[in-house]
């Protein structure tokens, strides 16, 4: 089985949805000929045709909402959008349509729409081409938000988005495009949405984190007897998983890249307290960005949860 | 050309009339939707829609009352809606602003002004693909042409040749900003014409000229794939949103309504049918049959049962029931 970053991974699952369903298309800026900021889409152009991959005009909202009309009248399409800051000029139509067309038309449309975006720091590039701003996705309903943490979730994942009948956001952490590389079966597999992964078994700690922070706690619990949870779907996320974990051990540390206030974390903490409360033996703990914009390179580590913080919050919820 | 002139005054008849039965009833307060009434606008979606026919499909704007009638003529539809109640396809999710019937080729609607323009667009991407010859026409208001997605998506039109028409429903007015204050440019359609598109532009309240300039569109647009562009002028007659007049308000004088209602397009079509010859007594059976269709629609809409309150959850992922 070859080793593949998580480059190769996602660009491997688009070729071989495209091979697989002819009404796959991929547009986006630069995502044709040239191949893409982060070089998801190299060869496709080549193999494909500009009829299949295509470089939209500069206009975010304009290349998502021709997106979402090519999704709910007959297509597939795979929508690139180059950072996540830069998908604001699109909330507008991911909100007033992608997430709402399904109700709005009581189920005569759907919308089998995936925009893939990366997401958070890792090129060392301030706010706008650092974003983590999965919460704000996840508080809309109507659109399913996807975080691989590896290669081979990453193409698991992602088959199973495009596949699916709903829009679903797919954020690529930048920073775990080329850091991890792992075995990733070439030919179809997929991994199903909304379904978490129990990365590591333990009894004493839940760690929940997602993306690149993932690899961070994996080095963090490193002493402690924890059983760290990747959610993989954020939105919807599996309550069942997290839960049964949360009751096992007690006590939970979330960890996020984002600002934290109103967060993900937020939701999960709420969620363990409304259906887990009387199994906790302390507070939900939260490690997470500072409630700023993502500064400049300097104050990056600053800004991240680092190990050490980590460490700080698994030594307090243990002294419970 | 009697009897394209006999369908096209039915259909201005039926949408009027339809409008004119929410005005009766939207003060009973069953009608839980706000409104944002057609009436002015009727020569101009029922040219447009008529000329695209069946096969075309229609994208709109939160006043879609006359696109969807003239589209569609699914008045049971219509009113089920707007009443929330069961026998509706929409289960009371859509209400006025949102409309919808797929199979009727009536795509869909939105409150964000322009917004819908890029997906009208995708469609019309779908339909190129798919190669199966349907055409998009996508309505707005003037007040729509100031956001940046319209230029996203006229430019992608044009760019990608795509089989759509942009149908500018240009009442001269963003809810109360007259075009004048809002506009850095004296002319929408000189702009729109230094594009890559066919340009048309009309003031006429005369379905008959409305519908020929539509024809000739989809005619260009078959033979030159080129996205077309059509500026049609029309009067709103009543306030943005309601029932009611707003002249009290001081954005604009009574009088200027007074000219355009002079050429009002339900008359004027009349008026030009009993010149061509038809008969006074046909009208009055044109008529008598739409009036009755209007009210059993109310009727229907009224004795159904309201939407079930489980509806609230349903429907915002496939897996839902």
């Amino acid at each position: 089985m070859p080793k593949m970053n998580m480059v190769q991974a996602i660009n491997l699952a688009l070729k071989e949805e495209m091979e697989r369903d002819p009404d796959v298309v991929l547009l986006g800026e630069d995502v044709g000929k040239n191949g893409g900021v982060f070089r998801i889409t190299e060869g496709l152009h080549s193999l494909f045709g500009a009829e299949r991959v295509m470089d939209t005009p500069l206009a975010e909202s304009g290349l998502v909402g021709a997106a979402i009309g090519m999704a709910v009248y007959g297509l597939k399409p795979v929508a690139e959008i180059q950072f996540m800051g830069f998908i604001y000029p699109a909330v507008d139509q991911i909100f007033s349509h992608a997430a709402r067309i399904r109700s709005r038309s009581r189920g005569r449309f759907t919308c089998p729409l995936v925009i893939r975006t990366p997401y958070g720091v890792g090129i060392k590039s301030p706010e706008l081409h650092s974003e983590s701003s999965e919460a704000l996705f996840c508080h809309m309903p109507g659109i399913k938000v996807v975080v691989p943490s590896s290669p081979f979730a990453a193409k698991g994942l992602l088959t199973s988005a495009i596949r699916d009948p709903d829009p679903v956001l797919f954020l690529e952490s930048t920073r775990l495009y080329r850091l991890v590389k792992e075995e990733v079966p070439e030919g179809e597999y997929t991994l199903p949405l909304g379904k978490a992964r129990v990365v590591q078994e333990g009894k004493e700690i839940t760690v929940i984190a997602w993306g690149s922070m993932l690899h961070k706690a994996l080095q963090a619990v490193d002493g402690y007897d924890a059983e760290v949870i990747d959610p993989m779907t954020l939105r919807p996320f599996d309550e069942e998983t997290i839960l049964s974990s949360v009751k096992k051990t007690g006590r939970v540390v979330i960890i996020q890249e984002a600002p934290k206030t109103g967060g993900f974390g937020a939701e999960l903490s709420a969620t363990i307290a409304e259906d887990a409360m009387l199994h906790l033996k302390g507070p939900v703990l939260r490690v997470a960005g500072c409630d700023a914009a993502l500064p400049l390179a300097r104050l990056e580590d600053a800004y991240m949860p680092s190990v050490e913080r980590m460490r700080r919050a698994f030594d307090g919820i243990m002294k419970y | 050309m009697r009897e394209l002139n006999k369908e096209l005054y039915r259909k201005l008849y039926l949408v009027r009339r339809a409008e004119e039965k929410i005005c009766v009833h939207y003060p009973e307060d069953d009608m839980k939707t706000p409104m944002h009434m057609s009436f002015g606008e009727e020569a101009v979606v029922v040219g447009v829609c008529h000329a695209l026919g069946d096969a075309g499909q229609v994208f709109g704007t939160y006043r879609s009352h006359a696109a969807f009638i003239a589209k569609t003529e699914d008045t049971d539809e219509f009113f089920s809606e707007l009443y929330a109640k069961e026998t509706s396809s929409l289960k009371g999710k859509g209400g006025s602003m949102h409309l919808c019937s797929p199979r009727h080729g009536f795509m869909g609607t939105s409150a964000i002004v322009a917004s819908h323009l890029s997906v009208a667009a995708g469609a019309a991407f779908a339909n190129k693909r798919q190669k199966n010859g349907k055409i998009v026409a996508a309505f707005f208001g003037d007040g729509a042409v100031d956001e940046g997605v319209f230029w996203e998506s006229l430019n992608a039109a044009c760019l990608m040749k795509l089989p759509v028409i942009f149908v500018c429903e240009d009442n001269g007015f963003a809810v109360h900003t007259p075009a004048t204050a809002r506009r850095g440019y004296a002319s929408l359609p000189r702009v729109v014409s230094t594009f890559d598109c066919h340009v048309f532009e009309s003031d006429s309240t005369d379905v008959e000229v409305v519908h020929a300039l539509a024809a000739d569109a989809l005619q260009r647009m078959r033979k030159e794939e080129k996205p077309c562009f059509m500026n049609l002028k029309y009067y709103r007659y009543l306030e943005h949103v309601g029932i009611n007049y707003d002249f009290e308000a001081g954005y604009r004088p009574r009088n200027e309504f007074e000219q355009w209602y002079e050429k009002d397009p339900v008359r004027v079509q009349r008026a030009k049918l009993l010149r061509l010859g038809v008969g006074e007594d046909e009208l009055l059976r044109i008529e008598a049959e739409v009036d009755a269709k209007v009210s059993r629609s109310v009727a229907l809409a009224q004795q159904a049962p309201l939407s079930h309150c489980s509806e609230a959850h349903n429907g915002v992922f496939k897996c839902d029931r």
